[in-house]
Formats: C-alpha cells, sequence, structure tokens
C-alpha cells in the first residue's frame, strides 16, 4: 500500500471491472474468439497465476495496439499483460511464418540485395497461393516492395561525412522500413534535421526493435537485439544526444516494451528515446528552432493515428507540425485501428478480422477524400494503401516536401 | 399412518456443515432413510468459514499427536475419495530469524511419530518451491498439506446422499424435540423462507450443528460444555502461493497461508467470544492488523496484495465433561451418546473436530446410530470416491478456445461438470468473469444443487467470490434466479441482500483498490439499478 501507484507486480489488481477495455478493443468487435482484453489480462491473469493450463491459445487474436491500456480509467497495463501471458505460457511453438515475418534484419538485407526479383516474385499470384497455403500468410496482403539500396549504405555514400559539419547532432534509429523499404523517409528526417541545424549520427550497430520478434513469440532473441540497441541508445545518450525515429511503433517498443515485456531496464534512457517529430515539435515551441516552408505546397492531408501513437499520446506533435503548413488542408481522422497491427494482418486466420476492424479507417478516408493520408506507422501505411488505394506518407515526408529548405537553414543560423 | 410413514425416518441428521453433510452421506449409503435438515443453507457457519488448508496433522503433531494422526489418515483419504475438492499442493514449515530454529527438531520428529511425511530442506531449495516465501528464512520443512474447498466437499456430500436416497431440506430449522417420554422421537421444523412448521420422525436424530450444536441439545433438554473461539481470516485477489506456508513454531496467531482455488487466504485469530455472539461475527481492525503483520513475515508480497474481504468463523471448541471451566480444551472429535450421558435416547452429538475430520465424526455417529438401530454395516466412505472425483479413465481434457470457463467449471464439479449444458452461445456466456462461471454452470446449479438465491449460488459455484465481489455477475445471476424461481421482485430483494453481505466483508479491509471497488459497486446498484429502494434488507445468509 505504501508503494508508489503501478509499481508492483500485482497491477492487475487495480482492475475494478468497468469494462471499459472491451469497449475500445478493436478485436473484440469483429473476432468472437477473442475472450477481450478484460478476460484475457487481468481476469485471466489470476487462473494462469493459479495453474498456467488455464492459458487459453485465443491470446493470439490479441494485436496489442494497446488501447485497452489507453481506456483502462485504473491504469492497469492489460496489453501488457497479455503479451507477458502468450511468451511466458503459450505452447505453441513459432513456425517457419512467425520467422520469417519477425526476422525483419534477416529478410531486408537478403530481400534488397535481390529487391527487383524478391518484389517481382512478391506479386505474383502463384507465390502469394503458395505461401497462403504452405506457412499461412495471407494471399490477399501486398507486401512493401524492397529497395534496392538500403538507407545505410546511401547514408554512408553520400551523407555521413557532410554530418560533420554540424555543431549540434541527433541520433537516429531509422527501423527497418525505412532502411530496407523506402529510405526516402529516412533520407526526408536527414533533410529536414541538417536544415534545422542538426547532423545525424546513426547507431553503430542498430538492431530491429523487436516488435515482431515480441509478438511471433521469440523472446530470447527480441531480449538480446534490444540489449544491443540499448547500449548503443546509451552511448548516444553519453554524447548528449537525443535517439529519434521515425516509426511511432519502433519508438514505443523501446521505450515501453523492453521494459514492460522483456523486463529490461531502460529507465536512464528512455527519456531521450522519442518521435522525430516529438523533438521538432518542442524545439519550435521553445524558440529555438523554425521551419518555413514554400508557398505552393497545397494538400489535404488526413491524419490516421496509429494504435501506438495514440498510447505514446505524440500524434499531437505529428499534427501540430503538418498544420504549420500553410498551403495544408488539415483533417483529423477519428482515432481507430486499421487493422494490420504489424504482422498480425500478414497471417491468413487474421486477415478477415484485419480488414474488418480496418472498415472505419477506410470509410473515413473515402468520405474525406484527402490527397494524402498522414501517419506514423509503417504497417499503417501499408495496410490502408492497400485497402483503400490512397497516398500514404509518414508526417516527416510531407514535411520534407513542403519545406523551403534554403529559407530554413537561413532562419536556424 | 401413511402420512406417518412419509415423514418417518432412520436417521434425521441437523446441520448442513460439512459434517452434517458427511453424517447424512455415511448413514445413507449404510442404507439408513436419511433426512437432512439445514436452518440455513450447506456451509452456512463455520464450514464456509476456514482455511480452507487441507492439514497434514503437522501443526499439531508437537501439541496433539491423536489430532495429528487423525489428520493425515483423513488427508491420505480425501486426496483419494474427494479429488476434486483438494488440491494437492504440499506445504512449507518455515522458522524465521525471530523463531528459535531448536523448535525444528522437535517438530520434525513429532511429525514423524504421527506418521507425517516431514522432510528438511535446505532454505534456498524452499525458495525455489515456493518464490513467494519469506527469503529471510532460515530453515524449512516440507510436509503433505493441501487446501481443500469447503463448499465443494460439501456439496459433493450432499449429491452423494442424495444419490443413495436420502432427502435435504435446507432453510429448515429446528425449533423443538418431538419427545416420547425422554426418547428424542422427532423434529418440529419451521421453514425459514415461507414460515410454515412441519414436523418430521425420526428414531435417531443425530446434533451436527457445529458451534450451533449447543443450543440444538439444549432444546433437546442436553447440556454440551462449548466454549465458541472466534478465528479471522484475510482473502486476497489472487494467488501469490502456491504451497502452503505456515510457521515452524507452537502454532500462533496468523501463521497459515493456504492457497485456495483462484485466491490465497491468511489466518487465523483466535479468540473466546461470548455464545450470544456467533451469529454475529465481525473482524475488527485489530484483527486485520495482526493478520496483515504477521502474514507479511510469511510472504512478504502480502503486504501490496489487494486483499478482497476478511471475515470470521466461529470453532465449535467442547470441554471435556469432567472439567466444566473449559481449561482442557480438544479440538478432537467429540461423540456423544445422549441416551447414556444424559438419559436421553434416540439423541446423539456429533461435534468438535475439525474439516479435515469431518468423515471421520460422521462415521463415529453413523457407527453409533447403525449400533442403535441394530444395523450391522460397515463404513465404506473411507473407499468409495465421492461424486465428482470418481476416477476418469483417460485425460480427455482438450484445450478448446474460450474453454477457460469449462476447465474452471471442472474444477468446481470434478466429473459432475459433465452435466452442465455449456452447449448454446447463450449457455456458454459467462455469467461471473472473474470465476469463469456459465449461464450454463448456474443453470445447473439451480437446477440440481439447493440454490434459491445469490448465496446459495455464491456456495456453490463462486459467483461473486472473485475480485469484483459481485459487481458484474451477481445482477445476472439474479436475472437467472428470477427466470427460475419466476419473480423478480423477491430476487430484487436478494440481489440487494447479496450485496450487503458482500460488503460487510470488504468493510473491514475498504482501502485501496478494495474501496475502489465497492464504490463502483455502488454506483451500478445503487445510481443505476436504483437497489437503494432495498437498501434495509438484511444481510443473507
Amino acid at each position: 500500500m505504501n508503494k508508489e501507484i503501478n509499481t508492483n507486480e500485482n497491477n492487475f489488481e487495480q482492475c475494478i471491472k468497468c469494462t471499459i477495455c472491451t469497449v475500445y478493443c478493436p478485436v473484440m468487435a469483429v473476432n468472437p474468439d477473442y475472450p477481450g482484453p478484460k478476460q484475457a489480462g487481468p481476469d485471466g491473469e489470476r487462473y494462469r497465476l493459479k495453474d498456467p493450463k488455464f492459458f487459453d491459445e485465443a491470446l493470439k487474436y490479441c494485436m496489442n495496439c494497446k488501447r485497452c491500456e489507453v481506456a483502462c480509467p485504473s491504469n492497469v497495463k492489460i496489453g501488457d499483460i497479455i503479451q507477458k501471458a502468450r511468451l511466458d505460457y503459450s505452447s505453441k511453438k513459432p513456425g517457419l511464418r512467425e520467422f520469417a515475418l519477425a526476422n525483419t534484419d534477416l529478410l531486408g538485407t537478403v530481400a534488397t540485395t535481390m529487391a527487383p526479383i524478391v518484389n517481382g516474385t512478391l506479386k505474383m499470384g502463384v507465390v502469394k497461393s503458395a505461401m497462403h497455403g504452405i506457412i499461412g500468410v495471407d494471399k490477399h496482403r501486398q507486401f512493401p516492395s524492397y529497395s534496392g539500396q538500403k538507407f545505410t549504405t546511401w547514408f554512408r555514400k553520400n551523407a555521413q561525412s557532410k554530418q560533420e559539419e554540424y555543431s549540434r547532432f541527433v541520433t537516429y534509429f531509422h527501423g527497418c522500413y525505412a532502411n530496407y523499404n523506402y529510405p526516402k523517409l529516412a533520407k526526408d528526417f536527414v533533410k529536414i534535421m541538417n536544415a534545422l541545424g542538426y547532423g545525424v549520427h546513426l547507431m553503430d550497430k542498430e538492431k530491429c526493435c523487436g516488435v515482431a520478434l515480441i509478438s511471433n513469440g521469440f523472446k530470447k532473441k527480441a531480449a538480446k537485439q534490444a540489449a544491443t540497441n540499448l547500449d548503443c541508445i546509451r552511448e548516444a545518450v553519453r554524447r548528449g544526444e537525443p535517439v529519434l525515429g521515425t516509426s511511432s511503433t519502433c519508438a514505443f517498443t523501446i521505450r515501453d516494451e523492453y521494459e514492460h515485456i522483456l523486463g529490461m531496464d531502460n529507465s536512464d534512457v528512455r527519456d531521450s528515446v522519442m518521435l522525430a517529430t516529438r523533438f521538432i515539435f518542442k524545439l519550435i515551441d521553445a524558440g529555438k528552432a523554425k521551419l518555413v516552408f514554400r508557398d505552393d505546397y497545397r494538400r489535404r492531408i488526413a491524419y490516421h493515428t496509429p494504435c501506438h501513437m495514440e498510447k505514446l499520446g505524440w500524434s499531437i506533435y505529428s499534427t501540430s507540425l503538418m498544420k504549420m503548413i500553410p498551403g495544408v488542408d488539415f483533417v483529423m481522422m477519428d482515432s481507430q485501428c486499421c487493422g494490420i497491427a504489424g504482422t498480425y494482418g500478414f497471417k491468413k486466420e487474421n486477415y478477415p478480422y484485419s480488414q474488418k476492424i480496418g472498415e472505419g479507417v477506410f470509410r473515413q478516408i473515402s468520405e474525406i477524400q484527402p490527397d494524402i493520408v498522414a501517419t506514423d506507422c509503417e504497417t499503417c501505411k501499408w495496410q490502408i494503401e492497400m485497402s483503400t488505394g490512397a497516398h500514404v506518407e509518414n508526417p516527416i515526408t510531407i514535411i520534407a516536401d513542403a519545406l523551403d529548405v534554403e529559407a530554413t537553414i537561413a532562419a536556424n543560423k | 399412518m401413511g402420512a406417518i410413514d412419509q415423514n418417518h425416518y432412520d436417521v434425521i441428521v441437523i446441520g448442513g456443515g460439512v459434517t452434517g453433510a458427511g453424517t447424512a452421506r455415511d448413514c445413507s449409503v449404510r442404507g439408513l432413510k436419511t433426512l437432512l435438515v439445514e436452518r440455513f443453507d450447506f456451509t452456512a457457519g463455520a464450514t464456509g468459514r476456514n482455511h480452507g488448508l487441507l492439514h497434514s496433522g503437522a501443526r499439531y503433531a508437537v501439541t496433539d499427536q491423536e489430532s495429528a494422526t487423525e489428520c493425515i489418515k483423513e488427508n491420505m483419504t480425501l486426496r483419494k475419495i474427494a479429488r476434486h475438492c483438494v488440491e494437492e499442493t504440499d506445504g512449507l514449515f518455515i522458522t524465521l530469524p525471530e523463531d528459535d530454529l531448536a523448535f525444528q527438531d522437535t517438530f520434525v520428529k513429532s511429525c514423524l511419530k504421527a506418521g507425517i511425511r516431514a522432510d528438511v530442506i535446505d532454505p534456498a531449495e524452499a525458495i525455489r518451491l515456493e518464490p513467494s516465501v519469506n527469503r529471510s528464512l532460515i530453515g524449512a520443512v516440507r510436509v503433505p498439506d493441501g487446501a481443500v474447498d469447503p463448499f465443494r466437499l460439501t456439496t459433493a456430500n450432499a449429491v452423494d446422499a442424495k444419490l443413495h436416497g436420502a432427502e435435504i431440506l435446507t432453510y429448515h430449522e429446528v425449533i423443538s424435540f418431538i419427545k416420547d417420554g425422554d426418547r428424542v422421537v422427532g423434529v418440529e421444523l419451521r421453514n425459514n423462507h415461507g414460515g410454515e412448521i412441519i414436523k418430521k420422525y425420526a428414531d435417531i436424530v443425530i446434533n451436527a450443528g457445529g458451534i450451533w450444536g449447543h443450543n440444538i441439545a439444549a432444546l433437546a433438554g442436553a447440556n454440551i460444555n462449548m466454549f465458541p473461539a472466534k478465528g479471522a481470516l484475510l482473502i486476497f485477489g489472487h494467488r501469490v502461493n502456491n504451497m502452503v506456508i505456515n510457521r515452524c513454531r507452537k502454532p500462533a496467531d496468523a501463521d497459515i497461508l493456504v492457497p485456495g482455488d483462484t485466491i490465497c487466504l491468511i489466518g487465523t485469530t483466535s479468540s473466546r467470544v461470548p455464545y450470544d455472539e456467533i451469529d454475529h461475527m465481525k473482524v475488527t481492525p485489530e484483527e486485520v492488523d495482526i493478520l496483515m503483520r504477521e502474514g507479511q513475515k510469511l510472504a512478504p508480497s502480502l503486504a501490496d496484495t489487494r486483499i478482497l474481504r476478511a471475515y470470521a468463523g466461529v470453532r465449535p471448541l467442547v470441554a471435556a465433561d469432567n472439567d466444566p471451566s473449559g481449561r482442557s480444551i480438544s479440538r478432537g472429535i467429540v461423540c456423544l451418546d445422549h441416551e447414556t450421558r444424559d438419559g436421553i435416547p434416540g439423541f446423539i452429538t456429533i461435534t468438535g473436530g475439525k474439516l479435515m475430520t469431518y468423515r471421520l465424526m460422521a462415521e463415529w455417529a453413523t457407527d453409533l446410530a447403525c449400533k442403535k438401530l441394530g444395523r450391522n454395516v460397515k463404513c465404506t466412505t473411507d473407499k468409495v470416491c465421492l461424486p465428482g472425483s470418481e476416477p476418469v479413465k483417460k485425460k480427455s481434457e482438450k484445450p478448446v478456445f474460450g474453454g477457460i470457463g469449462d476447465r474452471a467449471a471442472q474444477g468446481r464439479h470434478g466429473t459432475l461438470s459433465s452435466k452442465i449444458d455449456n452447449s448454446n452461445k447463450c449457455d456458454a456466456s459467462l455469467v461471473c468473469e472473474c470465476e469463469e462461471v456459465s449461464v450454463g454452470e448456474v443453470n445447473y446449479a439451480i437446477k440440481e444443487l439447493d440454490t434459491y438465491n445469490l448465496i446459495n449460488l455464491r456456495r456453490r459455484t463462486r459467483v461473486g467470490m472473485g475480485t469484483c465481489q459481485g459487481e458484474l455477475c451477481a445482477c445476472r445471476a439474479a436475472g437467472l434466479l428470477a427466470k427460475a424461481n419466476g419473480c423478480a421482485k423477491k430476487s430484487a430483494e436478494d440481489l440487494a441482500s447479496f450485496m450487503n453481505e458482500r460488503w460487510k466483508g470488504m468493510y473491514p479491509v475498504a482501502w485501496g483498490e478494495t474501496l475502489c471497488e465497492a464504490q463502483f459497486t455502488s454506483w451500478i446498484y445503487e445510481g443505476v439499478c436504483g437497489l437503494d429502494t432495498y437498501s434495509n434488507s438484511a444481510v443473507a445468509i
């Protein structure tokens, strides 16, 4: 009782059974086989503590969106309880599909070297059918295409040496997507930071944040990668640099999941890890930086809040920056899950639910008719692009595209 | 004459605790025409208010070899015949730095002498086996303690009695004995629901009323010298420990922590209370303090574990007949033949004892009844499994989605859970989410387990026993009862009194999350459901 709220291991006992979480759970609304966050989380935990045989394999339907945690008025870490239970109690061993979906670094490295072949192959109907039937990756799913050149390769060749001309620095956690699939995002980040007068450092040995490893049952490997990342992050923090990301899920994983799910102490560096939009907004808000935008940028932009962004509470930073662009007609969408939840929506048993969950988001987009849907999460981007045909970009890319680089450099001299 | 025959039994057993239900089972199994009467509900007295500890007997080994020997014998019997009511957890007797480690040697020797396995284990091994144990322990002994669910055990005995032809009348209170001269020939009963008075006749009446047996005996004209001893306990929100944890020292306050189903409980205190208070047990702040202070010494994490409720039971301690002062009080079994003791033929009292020895008590009482009836039938209750605990041929438990409720029900009803019909979606949906009780399970209890109100239902199924203490389940269950009983108004009153009963147990520990929960519950039931119009309803029994 004398302990600080939420610091004890019995966090689930703070649940007062108000059941609000079940209303906010996107899965429960579409999949009757999922017992829901209350049942799977705090209620089930009591039974699992009694006997692990009470673990219910239906917990695999949890998307780890954490919307239950955002909704919970008692601050119960419902999503964490469920994720931990899956890792600790599930008797189902991850298979080939889980291995392939979770090991983003391995796949990305191989795929980028053979990008045209891989991209072409993944689009072939026969390959999709084979993957659907044999390993259980849904055939309807479009795979993000791989870039022919990794961001890190480009950076070393073209940008690294110039960074030392700056006097202030940030460290960039690019994540797998920006590195293997969409280096433009990472290049846009470098462009903005440089314009603001910051040099960009990469981490010595960046590994995938591990979110896909966690959700596919590879706890040990996730912990190993987390340890490497935390070492690099600590080094950056020792140099006095914040560690910025452009993917809400990577930032969320490093800040929250490392500690809550993997049990790793990241308290010394947690506050230094954040999304680039938050860092930039705070600079501007404190009068320490200015963004100058082109006059000719005209776009109708709808912002979709990724679930992990909702959990971080940071969409205000991304949206505020975009609203600073004079030519932007900004529409804030109702915060709903798009349904993909990382690798979740790739699995054939989840695909129909995934699309059903996303219906609200898809409908909003068709009503708003935006030029661009902005969102901070790459898997939301895939889902929305595949399901609506809309053009989706990260807010960083939108800001970079609208930026008057010369004027911004001058304003921040 | 027909009417008299219908109302005539070989044996009437008074008391719906585990001893009464066990005695009714034994009598009916031995072929006696048996009636069991209980003034309220099964387990409404001390049976429903104890630790639920499957004693190995180790606790009594040093001070009371006889009780210890009885315990270990019954312990091994219950593991066989009441499998679904028992959890074989084993127990630790730990020595803390403030205790005398030398006592451990005496303890182990006494256990072995009583036939109780007692292995001295390394403190590090004890921590490995039971991570919640106080890590500063300096000694540990492992004994065959376990957990036993007294509600399930009583229900199973009652079910078996019925299967063997016994009749059961709950909510029927003995208001007087019918006598033929000095001989007891029957009882006059008041229906505590409707108020009507009925008469039932028997050759033998067995008083198994626990501490209330004192009054029952007095009605028959016999005096039993009983000393009510109150024991308070606290229930925690989840299992902190999976093994029983005891202190290795002379028995004292709050030195046993028992895992029981989804919860764990610490107890007990021990204090003499006046006889006229036994129907109004309240847990005092001082008792809560003692339980918390001593409990944390067994398992430090209890300090920040949610306490669900506090309750107190009354032990039926009996003074030896030659010692009316009560100085030499036994916890052993007392079986009184009032014919030889008080000159009242046809009347037997079975009392004293413990939950652990209920079956042996039933055996003694039934032996005496059979002797008086001239029936020479041997007791078999130590060999024949209770309904629900029959051996299953093959492990047919396969994990299915949404099957937690089914697995929980299997734990509660054993093989009888096959009688629960969860075949359609509505029946499979949950009434009680904390304890995973389905609509089908509630309907089974209403149909087959003498369930008339919510408190009966709680004792049969654990509805309302979980973290929310009835917040979500009570109104759903009340709805099902209303449907079964065809009366919504009665159900609303029942609901109000059930919520009052839940609050009574939460009140002594109403802080932190328990207080939040209670406040939220009151918003729902008073604010939303308007149940405050029934707020003067009595606390349910």
